[in-house]
């Protein structure tokens, strides 16, 4: 059981959770995930730690709700308690120094992507964050991010923040203008193979980090299987992050329609 | 304990001779009705009664070099629990078999006895059926287990007085328990880490209620908590606790049996369409997450179930294939019905079930709809060639022999490879070809402090090997 200390609405669907996970909190890295598991008859699902408080022993999540599940974690109030938290899992992300970094994300997947921002900063890379959402009220941490970032480009589907455009309007805007060594998106599938595409196009190494479905998380059950260059990998232990102009977007949108 | 030169094992011997012993027929398991039990998840044995009990360890001739012992992974004194079924004596027959096996309702249950102990068994040299060795474990065991439920007098394992050293534990299958008991029983303070949310490893997630209920295996697992056993869940060593931080906590020995993980895949084209999956995936949602049943988890209830292999596990899967609901539920099996690796028992029960066995084919390609999901698959004939290595015939191709079989949901029973975790996170342990932890005879890894066992050694074994390897890891670590 962990404890709830901390809730905070981003969006009417998305919520950040501080939980009580000491363990985690002091052997996670940027790109580690946990798998969640809120009442007996829960489901495990695989969350991306957003952040930790060693000293306090907390993690971070961002949930957000899109189906019994999530909503059922999304409806926990502090003092509640997650039946289950464990990881960290899966490899963490490279951040060594490499010189200019895209970091672009959207929706929730900025919450994972703010860890990878912070790391990437901290080892001597410039960084340039891209947050996406379909309006401002959707636009999540953007304080954080612009803390640890060196430039921030916000797009928005309306333009009620920032510029009106999606993502990969943000990330070409970057590419056409200045040499950027590696790019790294996290977000929905559809928009992680726009970015992929499009970074390709531009011959810019991309790493993406992708959340499949998943049942034990720890390499057993082989549900989160995705096409990497032509091989079978598996997203809980050889993931979640990829080189993204190797994966194989369509069948993996295809999978994760599975129990639609 | 229980020696065979005791004069009341020299009465019973004397008491019937062996002709009028061996002329008793070998007991029929009590089952539930095929039609019944394919409409639940019921337990299928339902266990012998005192009275067959006795009839059947009454046939035991026992013999004076009794070859089943041998033919035990860890040298249950088979003759001597049977013995004191026969005289009534069950408090002695339970503790002849905990002796050496930390969990005798599973092995009673789950144990390949008609390739272990039950093939030495000197009746089937008289060319009859061998004495019912696994039934009558399974009523030692039970029959204590329901008494102690009941008498709070019952006593608890014996063992030696606490020596304040800790050990942990990577995993709560069938090696980490094995040896978790033998280890509690020597005085060691023991710590049991597993990954998951439950307690049981595949005695949980993988193998089904109908064959091993999980009250079963709960009273296994309160035993060793009576005897000092601690387990923690959600926690997986090498990620939320690394070797450094066990011998931090001041763990003089580590254990690992993280078991067996990444389930194999063919590589024939379609294998990634919905509805094709490992048997892990499907044994995982229904039997550990309660998919279909209740729990919040979905899985796919096909109506037409292939499942790929010929395993225990391949059994399993169908078997429950038939309970979700699918109207035909087929085995798909490279080489004959003769070679299989499953055991007799589930696959008598499984043609019970009304499993269809296509044997001599193996899938080549999964078909799938515009949205992906599986349609059909198309199989390869096969005939049987020469023996390979492990002495089966090896199976061959029939050139041009290709058929299509519609299917909604395919499960793959074709294997796996050892969990990827531990090796992977710890520096300096060797690590073989296959993956798996490079152990001595002692089981100890190339890190002195870390010793490992079941399938994360053997790559996919049976629930009795592994324990046999918790058993001898703890003989060694405690020396």
């Amino acid at each position: 059981m962990n404890k709830i200390v901390e809730k905070e609405y981003f969006s009417e669907r998305v919520v950040k959770l501080v939980v009580e996970a000491p363990l985690i909190a002091r052997s996670r890295r940027p790109g580690h995930f946990v798998i969640v598991r809120c009442g007996d008859n829960g489901e495990r699902i695989p969350l991306t730690i957003a952040d930790a408080d060693i000293k306090a022993g907390t993690i971070t999540l961002v949930v957000q709700a899109v189906g019994a599940s999530t909503e059922a974690i999304c409806a926990l109030r502090p003092g509640d308690c997650l039946t289950d938290v464990a990881g960290p899992l899966g490899r963490a992300t490279d951040v060594s120094r490499c010189g200019t970094v895209v970091c672009c994300g959207g929706g929730v997947g900025v919450a994972p992507l703010l860890p990878i921002i912070k790391a990437m900063k901290a080892s001597g890379n410039r960084v340039i964050s891209v947050l996406a959402a379909r309006n401002k009220d959707l636009i999540i941490l953007e304080d954080q991010v612009r803390e640890a970032s060196d430039e921030v480009i916000i797009m928005t589907d309306d333009g009620s923040s920032g510029r009106k455009g999606l993502v990969t309007d943000g990330v070409e805007e970057v590419l056409r203008r200045e040499h950027v060594d590696k790019v790294v998106t996290i977000g929905p599938a559809i928009m992680m193979k726009f970015v992929s595409l499009l970074t390709k196009r531009y011959d810019v190494p991309t790493i993406c980090s992708l959340n499949t479905i998943m049942v034990d998380g720890t390499g057993m059950c082989g549900g989160c299987r995705v096409t990497v260059g032509g091989k079978m990998r598996f997203v809980c232990v050889d993931g979640p992050e990829f080189d993204a102009h190797q994966v194989d977007f369509d069948e993996m949108m295809m999978r994760m329609k599975a129990y639609n | 304990m229980a020696p065979r030169d005791d004069a009341w094992r020299e009465e019973l011997r004397q008491a019937l001779s062996a002709r009028d012993r061996s002329a008793i027929a070998r007991v029929v398991m009590p089952a539930l009705d095929p039609a019944y039990r394919i409409t639940c998840n019921e337990e299928v044995n339902r266990g012998l009664d005192r009275e067959q009990a006795v009839i059947e360890a009454t046939r035991c001739l026992d013999c004076p070099d009794p070859q089943c012992i041998t033919g035990c992974p860890v040298s249950i004194n088979i003759p001597g629990f049977i013995k004191n079924i026969q005289r009534g004596d069950l408090h002695s027959a339970i503790a002849v078999i905990k002796a050496t096996s930390a969990l005798p309702a599973v092995c009673g249950r789950v144990c390949p006895q008609e390739k272990q102990c039950e093939s030495r068994c000197i009746y089937n040299k008289m060319k009859k059926e061998p004495v019912a060795i696994g039934y009558l474990e399974r009523f030692a065991a039970d029959t204590a287990r329901n008494e102690a439920a009941t008498d709070a007098k019952a006593a608890p394992t014996q063992r030696e007085a606490s020596n304040g050293i800790k050990v942990a534990v990577a995993g709560s299958g069938p090696a980490g328990l094995s040896f978790a008991g033998e280890m509690a029983r020597r005085g060691f303070d023991v710590t049991v880490f597993e990954a998951l949310h439950e307690i049981g490893g595949v005695l949980k997630y993988g193998i089904p209620e109908f064959r091993l209920p999980n009250s079963v295996v709960d009273a296994e697992l309160d035993s060793l908590r009576a005897m000092g056993v601690r387990f923690v869940t959600d926690t997986i060593i090498g990620k939320t606790l690394s070797l450094d931080d066990l011998l931090a906590d001041g763990f003089k020995g580590i254990f690992v049996a993280s078991g067996a993980g990444l389930p194999r895949f063919m590589g024939i084209p379609g294998e990634n369409l919905i509805g094709v999956m490992s048997s892990n995936e499907y044994l995982t949602r229904i039997n550990l997450m309660s998919a279909g049943r209740g729990g919040m988890t979905p899985v796919a209830s096909g109506r037409r179930v292939a499942v790929i292999g010929g395993g225990n596990t391949a059994m399993d899967s169908v078997r429950t294939a038939r309970r979700m609901g699918a109207e035909r539920a087929m085995i798909i099996y490279r080489r004959g019905l003769d070679e299989m690796p499953a055991r007799a028992e589930e696959v008598r029960h499984a043609i019970e079930e009304g499993v269809e066995f296509i044997t001599l084919a193996t899938p080549v390609e999964y078909l799938g709809d515009e949205r992906g999901h599986v349609t059909a698959m198309k199989i390869q004939r096969m005939t049987l060639g020469e023996p390979d290595e492990s002495g089966r015939r090896s199976p061959v191709p029939i050139e041009g022999a290709v058929d299509t079989i519609e299917v909604d949901e395919v499960i793959g029973s074709v294997g796996v490879s050892p969990n990827p975790l531990i090796p992977s996170s710890v520096e300096g342990l060797e690590v073989t070809r296959r993956g798996t932890i490079a152990v001595n005879e002692a089981m100890q890894s190339s890190l002195p402090v870390i010793f490992a066992g079941g399938d994360i050694v053997r790559g996919g074994a049976t629930v009795i090997l592994a324990m046999g390897d918790g058993r001898r890891a703890a003989a060694s670590m405690s020396d």
